[in-house]
């Protein structure tokens, strides 16, 4: 095999330690919410499972030490994910006050509310 | 033509990057795209209603939370295998392989009694959107776990007799591809609520 | 067929296997080839039925009968969807990807021959779900084929319970084969090329293909949850796109044209690069700014990224996105014109020849052009909210996509013929398809733009219904375009039987009849298992053509000096 597998193999050691760490990170993304408040549920919900899902996409699957447009690819992709949500977010969302109801006098039925 | 005929193209890297490596590369960017627009639309959804948080407080994060711990500990039986076929011990690597694949059975276990007790309490596909993109993240996650264990299967056995050893790399890339996927569904469907 | 196929076939066994069972990417693609042109001829036959109807309304049509409402809704729908995703994808992408790919890269077959063969076997299994679709109870389905919400989501409203989720179906298993094999695509030109093949000796049909696979898979993952979404809505009954269940329709036309439009470029670019090869050979002269071309056709495909919502002018967006995708539309025009003048450039001093794939070449710019340029009109959101779902929105991607997966795929089967049979076609009746081709197929579209501007909606079952539409300008324009439709129709027989008795009848083609500088050339026609009888390497760029100083007009990539 190539020579970025034998450079995979300096890292064999950290594997548990990885490991560790984001059974750390889970820990604490799971005790966070717990405390009620929203700007830390996203931090430690979210923020932290960016990290997660970064050391394992790094350490794991070995992109550090991939090429580094392997990255690029895959970060492309998200980023047209990101995109796609911009682009539709402002429709999806804002369903409700639209000028087009407003005029014909149309009302769309409830959606049924739960609780 | 016979399975054992390989092309010439197969064996050539003019990237550098093994070719079974850099499909999977590819494999997991249509990948990106796919979970990706769901959990999109979900996100849109979710900030648009807010009675999903009440909804979002009847999934069981405990058992969402042991699946994470789970992924996480077969994800490293995973690259602990990739490890062990890069040191050319395949029996090794397979009985790794085998471990990982029993993490994903466990993880299907508990999926299984998560929707089965959420279904028996009303909580069903047709109950709300939310319950809706539940089950068809989470489905679709679940085929994807499916689609794993089955190719490690196949693949586990070929190690055992020290063949094909390169396989284990790329199916790992793929769990861990999984295990991620998973870490962004946790708190989507279970913490945030 | 040479010796060393014959050979090679005795080795392996049955035509079974040789044919059918086959990981050859020749094979192949010639499978992906007959199957999209067989679906040519049924989505063809059905827009002469839809069309017989349109202009003279309730009269049987012969060989058909009369129209009902809701076969006419099948056939238009079915139409669209077939000549898109089983003509236009698997033509011009899988057939030519998977023929011309390992060839002009120089390497013996795909880096995965046999996900290869699972690949058109998904698509095989694909055309035959649609087919069925369309003999099911209720009929096949007639929502269009950009399959809308509310009315694809429930059978109770589109009267199609089975021939809606059998579409759906259809279409996703179409994405999971091209999926496959636009990976292996890009692995094989990423990782197989031939030593000494840089990245900007690459032939640009190859980039182009490359070009349009990541495009395919980077804009259909949206979609393919979004099929998930909407089959859950037929079949199980969720509400993801029912706003009386807290679901959005907009969302499902936004995931489709999400994919939607990246997709008029998937299968614009490959066109685009075939074009390129054909001119440069027929022109005796290098492609003008070979890098340019790549930046553009790269260009594009991002910015093919940023304005799907064109399509949704009127269907309530947000005016303020309205107005960033009508500039992003607008900008779109810029590399797709910029690439057409670098054909106008290449042509430019050439020494130019017009055997029939270099008329279709340029038929190809011509008519895309008058597409490009009424593209404008509606991209637009002001000029879009009049013409939105006339039959000017029609006549105008019709002059897109005629272009692309009819005149450019007629362009590659003339040029690549000898290659991929051994066979010369005959010229003169390639000429005399060219012109029966071509002329009709403006004085369809044409009329079109017209009625469409008159007002005409396009998704009518009869304009009887509608005096204001019912003038007989109006209705004479409609059989215009009618006529000129069997007529195209009928030259396409001079066409197939040009094809089919080539096929075994034809004049032996040499290696390289049109003295041509890329791989596939030096290989023997047409080329044995394996490709190359010894793997060659390459020295330049593909177009070096009427170099000065040498004997020769050109120059081929592979010859040391």
């Amino acid at each position: 095999m190539s020579e970025s597998n034998a450079a995979h193999g300096a890292h064999e050691t950290n594997y548990v330690r990885i490991y560790g760490i984001l059974l750390a990170l889970f820990v604490i993304s799971v005790l966070g919410p717990t405390l009620g408040i929203e700007a830390v549920t996203l931090i430690t919900a979210f923020g932290l499972a960016v990290v997660k899902a970064t050391m394992v996409a790094g350490y794991f699957m070995h992109l550090n030490v991939e090429k580094r447009y392997i990255w690029y690819i895959l970060l492309a992709m998200l980023v047209f994910i990101l995109v796609l949500f911009a682009g539709v977010a402002p429709d999806v969302m804002k369903s409700s006050g639209q000028n087009w109801r407003d005029a014909s006098g149309f009302v769309p039925p409830t959606p049924p509310v739960h609780h | 033509m016979s399975a054992a005929h390989v092309p010439l193209a197969t064996t050539r890297s003019a990237t550098g990057i093994p070719t079974g490596r850099l499909a999977v590369w590819w494999v997991l960017a249509s990948e990106i795209v796919i979970f990706g627009g769901l959990l999109a639309a979900y996100v849109m959804f979710r900030l648009h209603h807010p009675h999903w948080h009440a909804e979002a407080s009847h999934t069981n994060t405990w058992a969402g939370g042991f699946n994470t711990v789970v992924l996480l500990t077969s994800s490293l039986f995973a690259v602990l295998a990739h490890q062990a076929a890069l040191r050319g011990d395949g029996p090794r690597a397979a009985r790794l392989l085998y471990a990982t694949i029993g993490g994903a059975a466990i993880f299907l276990l508990v999926k299984a009694f998560e929707w089965s007790t959420e279904i028996s309490h009303g909580f069903t596909l047709f109950r709300d959107t939310f319950w809706s993109f539940y089950y068809t993240a989470t489905g679709l996650h679940g085929v994807h776990v499916v689609v794993g264990m089955i190719l490690m299967t196949l693949i586990a056995a070929d190690a055992r007799r020290d063949r094909n050893l390169h396989r284990v790399e790329l199916i790992g890339t793929y769990w861990h591809f999984v295990d991620a996927v998973w870490i962004f569904l946790f708190p989507l469907f279970y913490i945030a609520r | 067929m040479s010796h060393d196929t014959a050979a090679h076939a005795a080795a392996h066994g049955s035509v079974w296997r040789r044919w059918v069972f086959s990981t050859d990417h020749k094979v192949i693609g010639c499978q992906y080839l007959f199957t999209g042109m067989a679906m040519a001829v049924i989505g063809g036959l059905m827009s002469y039925v839809f069309r017989m109807q349109l202009a003279w309304p309730d009269a049987p049509v012969p060989g058909y009968g009369v129209v009902s409402p809701g076969e006419y809704n099948a056939l238009v729908t079915n139409h669209g969807s077939i000549m898109i995703f089983w003509v236009a994808m698997p033509v011009l992408i899988a057939a030519l990807g998977n023929f011309l790919i390992p060839l002009m890269i120089g390497c013996d077959d795909m880096v995965f021959p046999r996900l290869n063969r699972l690949s058109y076997q998904i698509f095989l299994l694909s055309a035959l779900v649609l087919l069925g679709s369309l003999a099911v109870p209720g009929g096949g389905f007639g929502g269009a084929w950009t399959s809308y919400p509310p009315l694809s989501a429930k059978g109770a409203y589109n009267l199609t319970p089975y021939g809606a989720p059998l579409w759906l179906v259809a279409v996703a298993l179409e994405f999971v084969a091209f999926l496959l094999g636009g990976i292996n695509f890009v692995t094989t030109v990423m990782n197989a090329r031939a030593p000494g093949m840089k990245a900007s000796y690459i032939p640009m049909v190859v980039w182009m293909i490359i070009i349009a696979s990541i495009l395919f898979m980077a804009s259909v993952g949206p979609l393919v949850a979004g099929a998930v979404m909407l089959l859950f809505d037929q079949i199980l009954g969720t509400r993801f796109f029912d706003p009386a269940g807290g679901g959005d329709p907009l969302l499902w036309q936004h995931l489709f044209w999400f994919f939607g439009h990246p997709e008029v470029y998937v299968v614009l670019l490959p066109a685009m690069g075939i074009v390129a090869e054909i001119i440069t050979v027929f022109s005796r002269k290098k492609l003008f700014a070979y890098n340019t071309v790549l930046l553009t056709a790269a260009g594009t495909g991002v910015l093919s990224f940023l304005v799907w919502a064109h399509h949704q002018f009127v269907a309530g967006i947000d005016p303020r996105m309205a107005h960033l995708f009508t500039v992003t539309t607008l900008l779109i025009s810029i590399p797709i014109a910029e690439m057409t003048f670098v054909f106008i450039a290449t042509l430019y001093g050439g020494s130019i020849t017009f055997p029939t794939p270099m008329l279709f070449a340029l038929a190809f710019i011509a008519e895309f052009l008058i597409g490009g340029v009424t593209g404008i009109f509606l991209g637009s959101s002001g000029t879009d909210i009049y013409l939105h779902d006339t039959y000017f929105v029609l006549a105008h991607f019709h002059y897109t996509f005629f272009p692309i997966a009819i005149i450019a795929t007629f362009a590659a089967l003339y040029f690549w013929f000898p290659k991929m049979f051994g066979r010369m076609m005959n010229d003169t009746l390639g000429k005399i398809h060219f012109w029966g081709t071509v002329i009709p197929f403006n004085f369809i579209f044409i009329p079109l733009f017209i009625t469409g501007m008159g007002g005409d909606h396009r998704r009518i079952y009869s304009y009887e219904n509608f005096p204001m539409q019912m003038t007989p300008f109006l209705q004479e324009l409609r059989i215009v375009a009618t006529v000129s439709l069997v007529i195209l129709l009928l030259f396409q027989v001079v066409f197939l039987f040009n094809f089919f008795w080539s096929l075994f009848r034809g004049p032996k083609a040499p290696a390289n009849p049109w003295r041509a500088n890329t791989l596939e050339w030096t290989a023997p026609s047409p080329p044995p298992h394996g490709n190359f009888a010894t793997m060659p390497s390459v020295y330049r760029g593909p177009y070096e053509y009427s170099v000065p100083g040498r004997a020769d007009d050109y120059w081929p990539q592979h010859v040391a000096n």
